[in-house]
């Protein structure tokens, strides 16, 4: 919406087209000031695009996932936002800098493919990292205590990272990303190679930040950590963004689907059911109609169809990347989900 | 911290290049200096001493046993006696030049032939003198009789003579210099001073070569490059490594000083070269030593930082094993440029050795041993602290371009056809 409407409607001098569209909701912007901003982002390597025209926006205070398979380009998208590689067109703005790198000292980023040096000790090592923030090494150590004594890693802050257990060195990792208190904080596959009781806690400290007002992106291929956490997601498919936007509004473009059980397996009544009905064993499956399911249901009794059961449910986060991204993407993430678990 | 401390550091956006590379330095050179390739460096300088001892001495020994300067006499009793005699007499003054001769005991045999015995491959004589004093016949090799002529002649002459040569004694007045000797003894001292710089510097790029690689290994590079530029890391890791190169250097300085002190006499009698004597390079000791240092860091710098950007090109140490070999013939190939061109200041080579900034280093300390002016070091230096930064830079932006490719570690990513269009929803731009 550009600024000219906005403040006529803010002034209450209602358009004459608003009458004819009265009842569309109109979406009041976000208030909060944009802490990622990107527009257009291409990268190639050796003649392949890797990211091929992304855009994004992500407010301060915001947990925002990036969703899709392994080689989606996600990674590739996290590392232009941080300055770590240069995009080839396009636009990255991160609190209003162009050069992610001027503004180091308020990024915090955990990559992908996790590494610490083995032989130093886990408080060192996150005094180190907050180092490369600009925080003074005694400063970083405090911290570091702090936060182990927090995660309840005391004892190990005299180790060496080779001497801690791989979720410890994660956590430990983790930690360092977040010792100078940064203001955004970005997490790629957070969530992997993390045990259940890991996860939660993970999901726990995504929380914790985002209360105390950092923004947190984090890319990820399991859905439901997204669906939990996430008031924004850019699904990226192929180096694409095929949609960017809040999880509600993903879900709310894939119809509710309804679920229903009839004793009868045949008459009339069939025919009341919409077009697009598949059936699976004992239960019809379709989309909810616009017109909602009283004239249905009035019409299955009037048949006697013998109504078992009938549920309602709204579609999931998984159900709208299928949709968003294609079969084929979501093939591969399904692929992907299962070699991550085994 | 004080309130003020901490509100300094909020309000600091970010570390500056020099900070940012001071972060890395640190935590490299403590690294390297309390592990085991730090004691591997400290004895690193033994190992060329060791084999080049070992190799000297048993080449030595092997060419002693296999090539000889006996020259066989298979001349009448007589004249054989008066030859070894005489050869006995030369031998002082001409030193070298004359040959140890042996009595050929076959000679007595009946029928004995000088060029069928040495033909036959009998003995080990270098050549074999036949004939009379009057007339003396060489039997040899062509290389040999050659170079034996001139002396057999030479004594065969003098045995001839009544009594024993006489020879005026000449007087002698030395001078501590000619322009001769300083010249020698110039290049003496800049061919030390490349190869020990040489040296140093061939310890360090095993090193620096295998650092990224080690660093990419521990998959730590992605956070280095995401909190501060490429070229600090690049920096703070090359000062890192000529901090501990200078440690090494003190530490090996002080042992020999030390050592020294403790035993001078008897190193000068076992070397038999008095060190208080070496030749002074043309620019003085204390300048060539500060001179060297500084040209030191700057090989160093340099190599390094080429090193640096070609190890960090490598996935793996065994990929860095594979580039050793080309990177040291390059490293021997810059060392020979400047060696090659010490006798020839001013040529073309020598100018291109001193002008291509590898080999820059090399030529100006040489420079330094043999010529007194100091504003070309000045300019030298300048010259070669654009080529480090060119060099830094020019690295860290191969590795961003190159190296960051994708989560993958730079995997090849093959066209996809996830982008086609949903087939249930049409896309809505993003937000």
């Amino acid at each position: 919406m550009d600024m000219a409407v906005e403040t006529q409607i803010d002034a209450g001098n209602r358009p004459a087209w608003e009458a004819e569209f009265e009842d569309i909701v109109i979406a009041q912007p976000d208030p909060r000031p944009l802490a990622i901003e990107a527009t257009g982002l291409v990268k190639s390597f050796d003649g392949t695009r890797a990211v091929d025209g992304v855009d994004l926006s992500v407010h301060e205070g915001a947990i925002y996932g990036v969703l899709g398979p392994n080689g989606a380009g996600k990674t590739t998208t996290l590392r232009m936002l941080l300055g770590i590689i240069d995009p080839d067109e396009g636009v990255r703005r991160v609190f209003g800098h162009d050069r992610p790198h001027d503004i180091g000292r308020l990024i915090g980023y955990l990559p992908e493919e996790r590494g610490l040096y083995p032989a130093m000790k886990a408080i060192e090592a996150i005094a180190f990292m907050g180092a490369l923030r600009g925080l003074p090494l005694e400063e970083g150590r405090k911290r570091g205590r702090e936060l182990m004594e927090r995660h309840d890693l005391g004892h190990a802050a005299e180790r060496t990272i080779r001497q801690l257990s791989k979720g410890m060195a994660q956590t430990v990792q983790l930690l360092g990303t977040l010792v100078h208190r940064p203001r955004l904080v970005v997490l790629d596959e957070p969530f992997s190679g993390l045990d259940a009781i890991n996860q939660g806690k993970l999901e726990r400290m995504i929380r914790a930040l985002a209360e105390e007002g950092v923004t947190v992106i984090f890319s990820t291929h399991v859905i439901h950590h997204a669906e939990r956490l996430c008031e924004g997601v850019a699904i990226i498919a192929g180096g694409r963004v095929p949609y960017a936007g809040s999880v509600e509004a993903a879900r709310d473009r894939i119809p509710a689907q309804v679920r229903l059980e009839t004793r009868a397996r045949e008459g009339g009544w069939t025919a009341a059911l919409p077009e697009d009905t598949r059936r699976e064993g004992d239960f019809f499956y379709f989309a909810l109609p616009e017109t909602g399911v009283e004239p249905l249901l009035r019409r299955l009794i009037e048949g006697e169809a013998g109504i078992l059961s009938l549920s309602i449910e709204r579609a999931g986060l998984h159900d709208a990347f299928v949709a968003i991204a294609g079969e084929a993407a979501a093939r591969q993430l399904e692929a992907d989900m299962q070699g991550a678990a085994k | 911290m004080s309130a003020h401390d901490q509100a300094a550091i909020d309000a600091k956006p970010r570390l500056s290049r020099l900070e940012a590379a001071w972060v890395i330095a640190r935590r490299d050179f403590i690294a390297v200096l309390f592990s085991r390739a730090f004691l591997f460096f400290l004895i690193g300088p033994l190992f060329p001493v060791l084999v080049g001892g070992l190799a000297g001495s048993i080449g030595g020994q092997v060419s002693r046993q296999a090539v000889t300067t006996e020259v066989g006499i298979a001349m009448s009793a007589a004249d054989t006696a008066a030859m070894i005699e005489t050869a006995g007499q030369l031998s002082p003054q001409l030193r070298g030049a004359i040959p140890a001769l042996r009595e050929v005991p076959e000679a007595a045999e009946p029928g004995f032939d000088a060029q069928e015995f040495m033909e036959a491959r009998r003995g080990n004589y270098a050549a074999i003198v036949t004939g009379t004093l009057a007339a003396p016949e060489l039997v040899g090799t062509e290389r040999q009789v050659s170079r034996w002529q001139g002396p057999i002649e030479l004594i065969a002459g003098t045995a001839m003579q009544d009594g024993p040569a006489k020879f005026p004694d000449a007087s002698s007045q030395t001078v501590t210099a000619s322009a001769a000797s300083e010249r020698s003894n110039r290049i003496r001292t800049a061919q030390a001073a490349q190869m020990v710089m040489f040296l140093l510097t061939m310890l360090l790029a095993g090193m620096v070569l295998s650092n990224l690689a080690e660093e990419k290994g521990n998959k730590i590079i992605e956070i280095l490059a995401a909190a501060i530029p490429m070229d600090a890391v690049f920096m703070g890791k090359l000062f890192a490594m000529l901090g501990v190169s200078f440690v090494g250097i003190a530490v090996w300085g002080a042992l020999g000083w030390g050592f020294w002190a403790i035993a001078e006499d008897a190193i000068v009698t076992v070397t038999q070269t008095n060190y208080r004597d070496l030749p002074g390079p043309a620019v003085g000791w204390p300048m060539f030593l500060t001179l060297a240092i500084i040209y030191f860091s700057m090989a160093y710098l340099l190599l390094g930082a080429l090193f640096l950007t070609i190890g960090a090109m490598a996935n793996s140490v065994r990929e860095v094993q594979t580039m050793s070999m080309p990177v040291t013939m390059m490293q021997l190939m810059v060392f020979f440029l400047a060696a090659y061109t010490i006798t020839q200041p001013g040529s073309a080579l020598e100018t291109f050795a001193v002008v291509f900034p590898l080999s820059s280093p090399f030529a100006m300390l040489a420079r330094a041993a043999m010529e007194e002016t100091l504003w070309i070091h000045a300019l030298a230096l300048a010259w070669q602290a654009v080529a480090v930064v060119v060099l830094v830079k020019g690295g860290s932006m191969l590795f961003r371009k190159r190296v960051m490719k994708s989560g993958g570690a730079g995997r090849e990513k093959k066209p996809r056809r996830w982008g086609r269009a949903p087939q249930t929803l049409s896309p809505e731009p993003a937000e």
